[in-house]
């Protein structure tokens, strides 16, 4: 499962560098943001140079699922402060997904597992920028793989809860904030979303 | 090209962000666990975040010259719900739009 990174981690250095940043940002850009979606996210949004205020709420909106990883996470089985610091930080969805299943890790693999994982996922970006450093030129129509990658998050997440409304309500935001508010199109569609969702959330619970 | 020290703050950003929600239901654990809302919108969010993300890396493709778009999306979205294979999924869809790309 943790393999599946470094492919991730290649697309993600060839975007990079094919983008226009240099190819050492890319281990830059993956030990500091180690979580996929947002980081490919990162590209451009740091390429408009978006307001840092809007970075933090995409940031906030985007990764507010990792709210609810640590409930299950086994981190009372690793050991030493720094150890758990380290678990924290890489608690990514794949991570948690690996030791939230396997209830007979040790403190001590679960940490090697998210040390794997993380080098395979810096490891990949350098290889990837590396690659698109060498290409000739620009290849044209390579970005479609950021749309095709959140396509897929987006079936997948689907799959996880079967909800029909939640991505519909999506769609109807981004929309919405395409229409009126292209420029700040995230952070005004995350708004809506969430706003719609918490509506949603009161109505259910008064019908109960 | 952006400064190397906007970049670098945005990435800090970032980082501060990801850590302090990763961290939180350890410092919060029962308040996190108690609210529904915030159970409700950690289920339905990361499908319809999904979905706001791809409307935005959509955002400039003007509505005349959407066929290569269209026919990416729907390639990428069809071999998905079929194959369940995200590497293959991503590469396909990405093949078939630099493909259209070139023919258009």
């Amino acid at each position: 499962m943790g393999l599946g990174l470094y492919p991730l981690g290649v697309a993600f250095g060839v975007l990079l560098v094919q983008s226009g940043f240099a190819w050492w940002w890319a281990p830059v850009f993956s030990s500091l943001i180690y979580a996929g979606s947002l980081e490919f996210l990162a590209i451009g949004l740091l390429l408009a140079v978006t307001p840092l205020a809007s970075v933090a709420v995409t940031t906030f909106l985007v990764n507010f699922r990792h709210v609810f990883y640590g409930l299950s996470f086994p981190l009372h089985r690793v050991r030493g402060r720094a150890a758990k610091a380290y678990s924290v930080y890489t608690l990514t969805d794949e991570a948690y997904a690996l030791a939230a299943a396997r209830p007979h890790l040790t403190g001590r693999r679960i940490v090697a597992i998210q040390a794997f994982c993380q080098a395979y996922w810096v490891l990949g970006g350098v290889t990837g920028a590396l690659l698109g450093a060498a290409l000739p030129g620009t290849v044209r129509g390579l970005d479609f793989a950021l749309t095709a990658l959140f396509a897929v998050l987006a079936v997948d997440g689907w799959r996880a809860t079967r909800d029909v409304p939640g991505p519909i309500l999506a769609l109807l935001s981004a929309l919405a904030a395409l229409l009126v508010a292209k420029g700040q199109l995230l952070v005004v569609a995350l708004g809506l979303y969430v706003a719609a969702l918490t509506v949603r959330y009161l109505l259910r619970g008064r019908r109960a | 090209m952006p400064e190397w020290r906007y970049v670098l703050a945005g990435l800090l950003v970032m980082f501060t962000v990801t850590v302090l929600l990763r961290a939180a239901p350890f410092v919060l654990l029962g308040r996190v666990r108690e609210s529904g809302l915030l159970r409700f919108l950690a289920a339905t969010m990361p499908a319809g975040v999904m979905v706001i993300l791809t409307v935005y890396t959509l955002r400039d493709v003007p509505l005349a010259g959407a066929g290569p778009a269209a026919a990416g999306l729907a390639a990428t979205l069809g071999l998905h719900l079929w194959r369940r294979s995200a590497l293959l999924s991503i590469i396909a869809g990405t093949a078939v739009y630099m493909l259209a790309l070139h023919l258009s």
